[in-house]
């Protein structure tokens, strides 16, 4: 899909004014981060599960090519074919070779974030493809012409009368004078009309939550069966999966389970879990002729033994972006590309390069929800951090901040300097404000007073109130209170 | 298809940020490989760990939770009844569709002579199906079905009303519990069956407006017949 990250300001401010997308927004962020709450809530080991699932990941990450030749032994034993793909060309050539191969006219997809990260519809639908997604979300923004704004609900910025129009412009062949007031009505529309597509399909096309390498098998976490139907009744079953989806065992994918919906949903377990290996058996009555994985590297490798590799035990649950006060008022379109939110602001830079992506991870208030809520215990602000300094020391920041930064830099390393500048700055601030308390405009601020006032300081620095009150000023000094 | 290549240049880099110049050996790989086949067992929660009565009524009742219905059933002879009860109860056409498996072709269907009973897989036009569960999950009350030449898949998926047996035997307390019966039960290649679902609860969506309706793709009603035994 094609980038528009390193517009992020742009976007912004154009999500800000969308009354819809607003109302929206205004809908998601009270429900997940609820019934998130109240699922860590009714299980007391939520946190040691967390802990264990990053030592799980952890343990893969270190041996993964072990347990990736371990898991392609498997699903060769089991029947079934792996490909490896160094890159999005690589994965949806394989994509189209075996479309080629099985003379196959229409494809159906259930949810895949890998498949949006190599722009496969688009690939597809180019040689002559139907490409039909069946999740409902996803059903709804591919007729709308949309990218998803969210990794486990891409319609969230979609309200039910937008959906509502839209169903009527797309689906003709209905009766113009039926009612698609209720959200049943809507969901009834799309499982009927949805129904058939499954049956009609040669390909199916799934994601991965997990690959397991003990059994060669691949795992769809779901709640609408959708992804059932799309790897069940089409000849052939495609799996495009991340390299690091990979965990050792059942037992591992198991434990690594009972963190991801409760986080993802606020659910103990979503309704479909989904374990599969390998094409139909000689004597079983249904499912695909063919089984198909891709493994997709695209920038993963790359990330291993760097600063930045914690961020391959993501395991998409959206808990990141369901917190984020950014997320949640601009929403995930604005992010620009595949993946929004913290974890879009780490993993966008590292995908595509930080000249086009290393503007994500300013968009941060560093309030930390993201951390507290990852459950792989992923790092995020520490790595958003990192790629601030990336875009910075490439030379990619902007010029005033660049100059703003030099000159902080330089007052800063003089603590005489610092002490002069800020008693100067607070006594100025704190004599001009003093008798509104705050200030509606300051000079250079204009980012903030436009927005809102600015608190005018009491006129001292912090330095010289902690130096009146005795504050410790060196690890000595803390020593000797200590001591005392 | 990819090239080659790929393969051998994806590992490679992993081999080259992990310091190494090929795969794992010796000692290292011998504890992997142990890893492996000892499949070491995490935290189970203190929920999945009742036994007995309490095993089944937290099934039970964490099934009923996620909008499941549950009925007790004392033999295999009083599965007619229920059906066409629920069928009765839910307005549904008078005929289902059964999975080939041993113990629901015990079942004496006689004193429902209007019941249209079929039997193998889906093609969309069931609205019932009826089939037979390999594990009950207290955990989360999810039920475990193992695809076979006994259990199409697409009767999991297609109807719109679902019925499962279950016996009160089959109910474990955790995911890892019901991997090992799965294991006892692998055939001589080793080999899982090809499709193992774990289903908790009846097809639902959040993708309009975040709010849940049942009956999304999959079925709009599970019903659980839990078999004493």
């Amino acid at each position: 899909m094609q980038t528009t990250s390193q517009n992020f300001k742009a976007n912004s401010i154009k999500a800000l004014a969308d009354p819809n997308l607003q109302q929206a927004l205004g809908k998601m962020k009270v429900g997940f981060v609820e019934k998130r709450a109240k699922a860590r809530d009714a299980l007391p080991e939520f946190d040691a599960l967390r802990d264990q699932a990053r030592d799980i990941k952890n343990h893969t990450l270190a041996n993964i090519d072990y347990y990736l030749e371990t898991y392609e032994a498997a699903v060769q034993k089991s029947g079934g074919v792996v490909h490896w793909a160094r890159n999005a060309a690589e994965a949806r050539q394989v994509v189209l070779d075996i479309c080629a191969q099985e003379k196959a006219k229409s494809v159906t997809k259930g949810k895949s974030m890998v498949s949006e990260e190599i722009a496969l519809n688009e690939a597809l639908e180019a040689a002559g493809y139907e490409v039909v997604e069946t999740d409902l979300g996803e059903y709804i923004i591919q007729i709308r012409g949309e990218a998803p704004s969210h990794i486990i609900a891409p319609a969230v910025h979609v309200l039910k009368e937008q959906v509502a129009d839209d169903f009527r412009r797309k689906h003709l062949h209905l009766d113009p004078k039926r009612s698609l007031v209720e959200r049943k009505e809507l969901i009834s529309e799309a499982r009927g009309v949805l129904r058939q597509k499954y049956l009609d399909s040669d390909v199916g096309i799934t994601g991965a939550n997990f690959l397991i390498a003990e059994t060669g098998t691949s795992v769809i976490v779901t709640n609408e069966g959708n992804g059932d139907l799309t790897q069940t009744l089409p000849r052939v079953h495609i799996v495009i999966a991340s390299m690091e989806k990979i965990v050792p065992t059942l037992d591992d994918a198991s434990a690594i389970l009972r963190v991801l919906a409760r986080s993802a949903t606020g659910q103990e377990f979503s309704s479909y879990t989904t374990f599969s290996t390998g094409p139909k058996r000689a004597a079983d009555p249904d499912g695909p002729e063919a089984y198909h994985v891709i493994l997709l590297d695209n920038g993963r490798t790359d990330m291993l033994g760097t600063e930045f590799e914690d961020m391959l035990r993501c395991i998409r649950c959206g808990a990141c972006m369901n917190h984020c006060p950014v997320y949640g008022s601009v929403g995930g379109h604005a992010y620009g590309w595949v993946y929004p939110g913290p974890m879009g602001a780490v993993l966008t830079p590292s995908f595509i390069g930080v000249a086009d992506g290393g503007h994500l991870p300013n968009a941060s208030t560093f309030c930390g929800r993201c951390q507290d809520v990852c459950p792989m215990r992923i790092p995020l602000p520490k790595m958003m951090r990192a790629y601030r300094r990336k875009e910075y020391e490439a030379g990619l920041a902007p010029p005033a901040m660049r100059f703003g930064m030099d000159i902080w830099g330089f007052v800063a390393k003089r603590p005489g300097l610092y002490r002069l500048a800020t008693r100067l700055a607070m006594g100025v601030l704190g004599w001009r404000g003093r008798r509104q308390g705050r200030f509606k405009t300051l000079p250079l601020a204009s980012g903030w007073t436009d927005h809102r006032d600015m608190a005018a300081p009491s006129g001292k620095t912090f330095q010289d109130l902690w130096d009146k009150r005795h504050g410790a000023r060196t690890t000595k000094d803390l020593k000797r209170e200590a001591a005392q | 298809m990819s090239p080659p290549s790929s393969r051998d240049e994806i590992l490679g880099k992993i081999r080259a940020a992990r310091g190494r110049s090929g795969p794992v050996t010796g000692a290292e790989r011998e504890r992997l490989d142990a890893r492996l086949k000892s499949r070491p067992r995490g935290i189970i929660p203190q929920k999945a760990r009742n036994t007995g009565a309490a095993l089944v009524q937290d099934f039970i009742t964490r099934a009923q939770a996620v909008e499941a219905t549950v009925q007790d059933i004392s033999s295999l002879s009083e599965v007619p009844d229920a059906v066409a009860q629920y069928l009765a109860d839910h307005n549904l056409p008078a005929a289902v569709k059964t999975a080939p498996h041993a113990d629901l072709a015990q079942i004496d269907w006689s004193q429902r002579p209007t019941l249209t009973l079929s039997e193998g897989r889906s093609f969309g036009q069931d609205k019932v199906s009826l089939t037979r569960a390999f594990a009950g999950i207290a955990e989360t009350g999810t039920l475990m079905l193992l695809a076979g030449p006994d259990a199409p898949t697409t009767l999991n998926f297609l109807p719109e009303h679902h019925i499962v047996i279950l016996k009160r035997s089959e109910i474990v307390g955790a995911y890892e519990d019901a991997w090992d019966a799965v294991r006892d039960r692998l055939g001589p290649d080793g080999l899982l069956t090809r499709v193992v679902n774990m289903i908790t609860g009846p097809s639902r969506t959040g993708d309009i407006e975040q709010t849940i309706e049942l009956g999304a793709h999959g079925p709009l009603g599970l019903h659980i017949l839990v078999l004493a035994d």
